[in-house]
């Protein structure tokens, strides 16, 4: 870790409570019923992987986001503001609260949606990618997907694609070991899924997803490469989802043994700890921090609760960019 | 409306829309197209055309439907504004999410913050013996989703105009093709700003006892059965309306509170296809003009078969629609 400037540790960090302290205070206000719908799919356990993709991707580079991705926003620079707010329904959330959860988009931070169809996003970022070669620009589009998701057939329409046209995408499997009840011993046979790169002839490496700056230094890799204009790669991060596949979900499926095992690999605790035992960052540094995101968190809680509701008499004119028909 | 006089050139249809693309490729460098074999292309709207505007404007994609509809919406999301070719409309049921789910919705869900310019070329419609996965009309099935722009242009001056509109367009756009009328020519005005604009019918035939909605392939079938019935003393009104997705319904009321009658014709199936629509919006908005009940021409309720004398028993006709706007006239 010693190659890495403190500024970067600490960002890293920043970054990995912010989605920690956010989705478990979303978990905390769906289950009061002061967030709407049940269908709150939630990144606790899973912040290294977004943290770490997101400090290699620069702020004009593109993601494509999941159902699980409230992380991912987060760590493109997403304010936990209009996340909250967007997550209530209200008119001043990102998407004005058209979206919600599973679809929490900013455009202008480079996010080209978060999506409720499992793989979609797949063969939407190949398409980014080609835009911006098309337009002589040096974009990299970050993909994210599920270990569930890689076995649509977008995956292998993506990474052909991207492949074939050897397209800047840097596709990120998160790959927490369940696509949503199913453990990936009985949804896929292959031992690793980076091991799927082969067939795409282009390189495929599993990285632990619970180590923010393995994941980082994976992806810096894979984005230099991409912009470089060496064509795609995969990134498989293995990882533990702490919450049930959503807020509703009685996870039943998991023995008690295996989720007492969560926080042992706790993305952040590991990341705190190594950091302080290695002497780059005091202890209290990290307080400090956790202690400014949590007042974040709950101004944002505030202002979402306190803005105005959306009207539906907008709904028309946010169907076509020429308005309505 | 767009339209100029202009000078003008005698095109097919299929060299009408290859001029459209050429001309906005020309126009506005974020067009492309995407799609498979279009450098080849089947019925020659896009051959060889990268050689004339580029190859990196001219992409051949692999066989993966979901692959290129989903990379157009990447692109379109991002700056470009691609059109994509389904080879045949049939295989548009192979990327449904990503019309659907994705392009259609993209926009609304967040909030209005992008926009999706692109365009999905798709030849439908019955064309000898293609059988069942081959000569689909899917239409309606798009009329159903909120979010699509639907095109069906009858003749080579709409596909041009229409084209070049659906291209300018922010939204995604569906342009059905028909395949049977690829070889059909007409003069077509050469100004590169003409244009045809999404969402205004055309009255081909001013009549006073039957309206006649005819959609696409049927519109030149439609032509002749007015002609016909003319000979015989009836008098049919005929409406191309150009676009399923924005309708026109002003220019369809109008005229139905004027005859009094409708019959609808397409070659889709008969059972919630346009005609459906068509008639319930009618029946909704004009009860008191009607003289009888809305009748409807349609492909028989069945996959398309592939003998040719089956085929033909399947689609509607001339002879059909002939019958049906008499059985129309002979009420009230």
């Amino acid at each position: 870790m010693s190659e890495y400037p403190e500024e970067l540790l600490l960002q890293l960090h920043r970054t990995m409570y912010s989605i920690r302290r956010f989705e478990e205070t979303v978990s905390g206000l769906t289950g009061m019923g002061r967030i709407p719908g049940f269908m709150i799919h939630l990144y606790v356990g899973q912040e290294a992987i977004a943290a770490g993709v997101g400090a290699a991707l620069s702020a004009d580079d593109y993601i494509v986001s999941t159902h699980r991705g409230h992380g991912h926003l987060i760590a493109k620079g997403g304010r936990l503001d209009l996340m909250m707010a967007e997550l209530m329904g209200k008119e001043t959330g990102y998407c004005r609260g058209r979206g919600g959860s599973m679809h929490i988009t900013s455009a202008e931070l480079g996010s080209l949606g978060a999506n409720g169809i499992v793989g979609a996003g797949l063969v939407i970022a190949p398409g980014a990618a080609l835009s911006a070669k098309m337009r002589g620009t040096d974009q990299v589009t970050a993909c994210f997907f599920g270990d569930g998701a890689s076995n649509q057939g977008t995956f292998h329409e993506g990474l052909n694609l991207a492949a074939t046209w050897e397209l800047p995408v840097v596709f990120i499997c998160e790959n927490n070991g369940y696509g949503f009840s199913t453990p990936r011993s009985r949804h896929q046979c292959v031992a690793r899924i980076s091991q799927r790169a082969q067939a795409y002839d282009i390189p495929g490496i599993t990285v632990d997803g619970n180590d923010v700056l393995e994941v980082y230094a994976a992806s810096k890799w894979a984005v230099e490469r991409a912009r470089k204009g060496d064509g795609p790669a995969l990134i498989e991060a293995t990882t533990l989802r702490w919450h049930g596949h959503f807020e509703d979900d009685d996870d039943d499926y998991r023995s008690k043994e295996e989720k007492a095992a969560f926080a042992e690999s706790c993305p952040i605790d590991c990341f705190e700890r190594r950091c302080v035992e290695q002497g780059r960052v005091d202890a209290e540094v990290f307080e400090r921090i956790r202690a400014e995101v949590d007042a974040e968190v709950e101004q944002a809680v505030a202002f979402a609760e306190e803005s105005p509701e959306p009207l539906p008499e907008d709904d028309a004119s946010l169907l076509f960019a020429g308005g309505d028909l | 409306m767009a339209q100029v006089a202009t000078e003008t050139g005698l095109l097919a249809y299929f060299e009408a829309i290859r001029l459209a693309l050429k001309e906005e490729m020309e126009l506005d460098p974020a067009v492309f197209l995407m799609g498979e074999d279009v450098r080849f292309s089947i019925f020659g709207p896009t051959k060889d055309l990268h050689l004339e505007v580029g190859e990196d404007r001219v992409l051949d994609t692999p066989i993966t439907e979901s692959g290129f509809v989903g990379a157009a919406i990447g692109a379109a999301l991002t700056g470009m504004r691609p059109v994509v070719e389904i080879m045949f409309a049939d295989f548009l049921t192979v990327c449904m999410d990503q019309i659907i789910n994705q392009a259609a919705k993209v926009r609304f869900m967040t909030g209005g913050q992008v926009k999706v310019p692109m365009v999905i070329r798709a030849p439908g419609g019955f064309l000898t013996s293609s059988a069942a996965q081959h000569s689909q009309s899917l239409e309606a099935i798009f009329m159903h989703i909120p979010g699509l722009k639907i095109c069906v242009p009858s003749n080579p001056v709409d596909a041009k105009g229409l084209l070049k509109s659906a291209i300018r367009d922010d939204d995604p756009v569906l342009f059905f093709e028909h395949k049977a009328l690829y070889y059909a020519s007409d003069q077509v005005p050469m100004d590169p700003q003409f244009t045809v604009p999404l969402g205004k019918a055309a009255v081909l035939r001013e009549g006073s006892d039957v309206t006649v909605f005819a959609v696409s392939g049927m519109v030149s079938t439609s032509v002749s059965a007015a002609k016909s019935l003319e000979r015989d003393g009836i008098s049919v009104e005929l409406i191309d309306p150009r676009t399923l997705a924005p309708l026109d319904t002003r220019t369809l009321l109008d005229s139905v509170r004027k005859t009094g009658r409708l019959v609808t014709v397409e070659e889709g199936c008969l059972t919630a296809g346009v005609g459906a629509e068509i008639s319930a919006i009618v029946t909704g908005e004009a009860w008191d003009s009607l003289k009888g009940p809305v009748v409807r021409v349609a492909a028989k309720d069945q996959p398309v078969p592939f003998s040719p004398c089956l085929e033909a028993a399947c689609a509607p006709s001339m002879k059909s629609i002939m019958a049906a706007v008499r059985e129309c006239a002979a009420v009230g």
